[in-house]
C-alpha cells in the first residue's frame, strides 16, 4: 500500500526534508521555532483547504471559520472543563467537522459561487456570534494565557508536537487524495454533471469532502493555540480565508504541497516586509498580480516542471 | 426493457418533448432521428434524469425511473454518453475510466485505500475494448476530439450499463474516427450483447447498424419501426427525410 503511494523520489525527498525539520530547532533562535511551528500550523489550514478547493472544485470562501471554531472549542474546553488536555485536542477538531457538516448541509445544495458567498455569510455569522458573545468566548478580546503544560507549550515543545501533528494529517490527507474518495472528488472538480451521470452523489460527496477539510482546519486550529496560548475573533474572519485561498494559489493548487509552500511563503513575507513597512500587503498584491500572469499553476507547480519537464500531474 | 410513454418536458410553456413514446427490447440497437430541435438530446436527458420530465412515464426493467436523479438512473443499469465532449480534462484516460468503474463498486466513500491498485483489471479491459489502451496514462484534456469522443463511451461502458444511450457518439469526427467508431458500437452490439439507444445525424451510420428507428418531430414520435418501415414511411418522407434520395443508403 504505501508502495502504491509513493515513488522513491517523493519518499527521499519528504524523508529529508523532515530529516531537517527535525534537527532545526537545535541551531535556531526562539524566535524563528516560534516561527516555523505557527508556520507548521497555517500549512495544515492552507492544505486542509484545498483538499476541497483544489482537489474537489469547491469555491470554499469561508475556511477560517472552521479553524477558528477549532481553535475556540480547544480553547475554551482548555479553560472550562478543567478535563486533560489531550481530550481537548481530540473534540476540538470534531466540533469543527460538527460545524462542517451543519454549514454543508445548507451550502451543498449550491454551485460555485453562490456556495462561495453562502458558506461567507454563514461563516460570518459564527464570527458575530464569537465577537459579541463575550460572557462565554470573550468577545472581541478574546481568551488569552490559555494555560498549557511545558511538554507542548514551550517554544521547543510547540515547534515538535506540531511537526508530528502536521506531517500525520499531511499523510492522512495524502492518502484520502489518492484514494477512491479523492479520485472522485477530482472528478467532481472536472466535471460534476458527469461524474452524476456515472452514478455518483455529487451532494454528499462534496459533503463529506467538507467535513474531512473542516476536521483538518480544526487540528490546525488547536495547533495555533498550542503555539499562541490565546484565540480572538479574527481566526475567523473571513480576511483570513482570503488569505489562505491566496496561499493555495501561490503555492499551486494541483499541486499536494503547493499551499503548504504558499503559507510558507505568506508567512515568511508577513514577517520580514512586516519589519520595514505596514504596507506588505502591497508586496503581496503585488506578487499576487505577477502569479496570476506569470505562475498560474503556482510556485512549486513552476518548480516540479523545471525538475521533471515529463511531469503532468500532481500527487 | 425500456418503455417511455407519452413524455412530455416543458420550458416555461415551450414544449421540448412532447407525448414521444419509444420501446427499447433487451439486445436492440435502437436509433432516434430527427431534424435538429425535434428534441432528441432532451429525450435523452428525460431518460438518464438530467432533466425531471413535466408528464409521463419512463419504465425500466418494470419500475417507473421517471424523475429520478442521474446517479440513481445509473445505478439501475443505464449509461450515457454525451454530444459535446463531457470527461474529467485533468485525469488521465485511465482515471476517467476509473472514476465510473469505482462508482460502479460504490467505492466512492473509501478514503484510505490508494486508488492506484483498485480496480485496475476492469478499469484495462474496458480501456481494451474502446481501444484507448495505448493511452491509458495521457491527460484526456489533451487527447484527439475524436478518441475523447470514444473515451465519452468508455467512462460511460465504466459502469457496466444494460442499456447505453449514445448522445450523436460520431458528431465532429472525420470519416475513418466514424468509421472507428461504428465498428467499435457493433462490436459492443454484438459481442458484448449490449442494448444500445442512440442519436445520429448520419444517415449511413443509423441505417447501417440500427434495427429499430424512431423518428421525431416536434418533440413527438412519428414512428418507431424497422429501418424497411421507417424507410417507406410516407410521412417520415415528407417530415424529415425529405425524398427518397438521402434514405437509399
Amino acid at each position: 500500500m504505501f508502495k502504491a503511494l509513493f515513488d522513491a523520489k517523493t519518499l527521499i525527498s519528504c524523508s529529508v526534508l523532515l530529516a531537517l525539520l527535525l534537527l532545526l530547532p537545535q541551531f535556531l533562535p526562539r524566535f524563528y521555532i516560534y516561527l516555523f511551528a505557527l508556520m507548521f500550523a497555517i500549512a495544515l489550514l492552507a492544505t486542509s483547504l484545498n483538499l476541497v478547493l483544489g482537489f474537489g472544485g469547491m469555491y470554499q470562501f469561508h475556511h477560517a471559520v472552521f479553524y477558528g471554531f477549532g481553535a475556540y472549542a480547544f480553547a475554551l474546553f482548555v479553560t472550562k472543563s478543567g478535563l486533560p488536555l489531550w481530550i481537548g485536542y481530540v473534540i476540538a477538531p470534531f466540533c469543527s467537522a460538527a460545524l462542517g457538516l451543519v454549514m454543508g448541509l445548507i451550502t451543498v445544495r449550491l454551485h460555485q459561487l453562490y456556495f462561495g458567498m453562502l458558506q461567507i455569510s454563514l461563516g460570518s455569522l459564527v464570527w458575530a456570534i464569537t465577537y459579541r458573545w463575550y460572557s462565554f468566548t470573550g468577545g472581541d478580546d478574546g481568551i488569552h494565557g490559555i494555560p498549557l503544560p511545558d511538554l507542548v507549550g514551550s517554544s521547543t515543545g510547540a515547534y515538535y508536537f506540531n511537526l508530528i501533528v502536521v506531517v500525520t494529517c499531511l499523510l492522512l490527507m495524502y492518502m484520502i487524495v489518492n484514494s477512491p474518495f479523492g479520485r472522485i472528488f477530482q472528478g467532481i472538480r472536472d466535471n460534476p454533471e458527469r461524474c452524476q451521470a456515472v452514478g455518483v452523489n455529487v451532494q454528499k460527496q462534496q459533503l463529506t469532502g467538507q467535513v474531512l477539510a473542516a476536521f483538518f482546519a480544526g487540528v490546525a486550529g488547536t495547533l495555533f493555540v498550542t503555539v499562541e496560548g490565546s484565540v480572538f475573533p479574527d481566526l475567523m474572519f473571513w480576511t483570513l480565508s482570503l488569505e489562505i485561498l491566496i496561499m493555495c494559489l501561490l503555492g499551486g493548487w494541483f499541486i499536494f504541497l503547493g499551499p503548504a509552500l504558499g503559507a510558507a511563503i505568506i508567512i515568511s513575507l508577513r514577517t520580514f516586509a512586516g519589519i520595514y513597512t505596514e504596507y506588505w500587503t502591497l508586496i503581496l498584491g503585488i506578487v499576487l498580480m505577477l502569479l496570476i500572469f506569470f505562475l498560474p499553476e503556482g510556485v512549486l507547480g513552476l518548480f516540479l516542471k523545471k525538475a521533471d519537464p515529463a511531469a503532468k500531474r500532481e500527487g | 426493457m425500456l418503455h417511455v410513454e407519452s413524455i412530455v418536458k416543458s420550458f416555461d410553456g415551450f414544449l421540448a418533448v412532447n407525448g414521444a413514446t419509444l420501446k427499447v427490447e433487451k439486445g436492440d440497437v435502437v436509433a432516434v432521428i430527427g431534424p435538429n430541435g425535434a428534441g432528441k438530446t432532451t429525450l435523452f436527458n428525460l431518460i438518464s434524469g438530467q432533466l425531471p420530465p413535466t408528464a409521463g412515464n419512463i419504465w425500466f426493467k418494470d419500475e417507473n425511473i421517471a424523475g429520478l436523479a442521474s446517479h440513481r438512473v445509473c445505478r439501475k443499469g443505464i449509461s450515457r454518453s454525451y454530444q459535446v465532449v463531457n470527461i474529467f480534462h485533468r485525469l488521465t484516460v485511465f482515471e476517467n475510466v476509473q472514476v465510473a468503474v469505482l462508482s460502479h463498486h460504490r467505492k466512492t466513500f473509501n478514503i484510505f485505500k490508494p486508488a492506484k491498485i483498485m480496480a485496475v483489471k476492469e478499469t484495462r479491459k474496458t480501456l481494451d475494448s474502446v481501444g484507448l489502451l495505448d493511452k491509458a496514462e495521457m491527460i484526456s484534456g489533451t487527447l484527439s476530439h475524436g478518441d475523447q469522443k470514444v473515451l465519452e463511451i468508455g467512462i460511460a461502458l465504466g459502469n457496466r450499463p444494460e442499456l447505453l444511450i449514445l448522445d450523436e457518439p460520431t458528431a465532429g469526427m472525420s470519416p475513418e474516427e466514424t468509421a472507428v467508431t461504428l465498428r467499435l458500437m457493433q462490436r459492443l452490439s454484438g459481442d458484448m450483447g449490449l442494448t444500445i439507444l442512440f442519436c445520429e445525424h448520419d444517415m449511413g451510420m443509423v441505417f447501417s447498424i440500427a434495427n429499430q428507428i424512431m423518428v421525431m418531430q416536434h418533440g413527438g414520435t412519428i414512428i418507431q419501426g424497422s429501418p424497411d418501415e421507417v424507410r417507406s414511411n410516407q410521412l417520415v418522407r415528407e417530415a424529415y427525410l425529405g425524398g427518397a434520395d438521402e434514405c437509399s443508403v
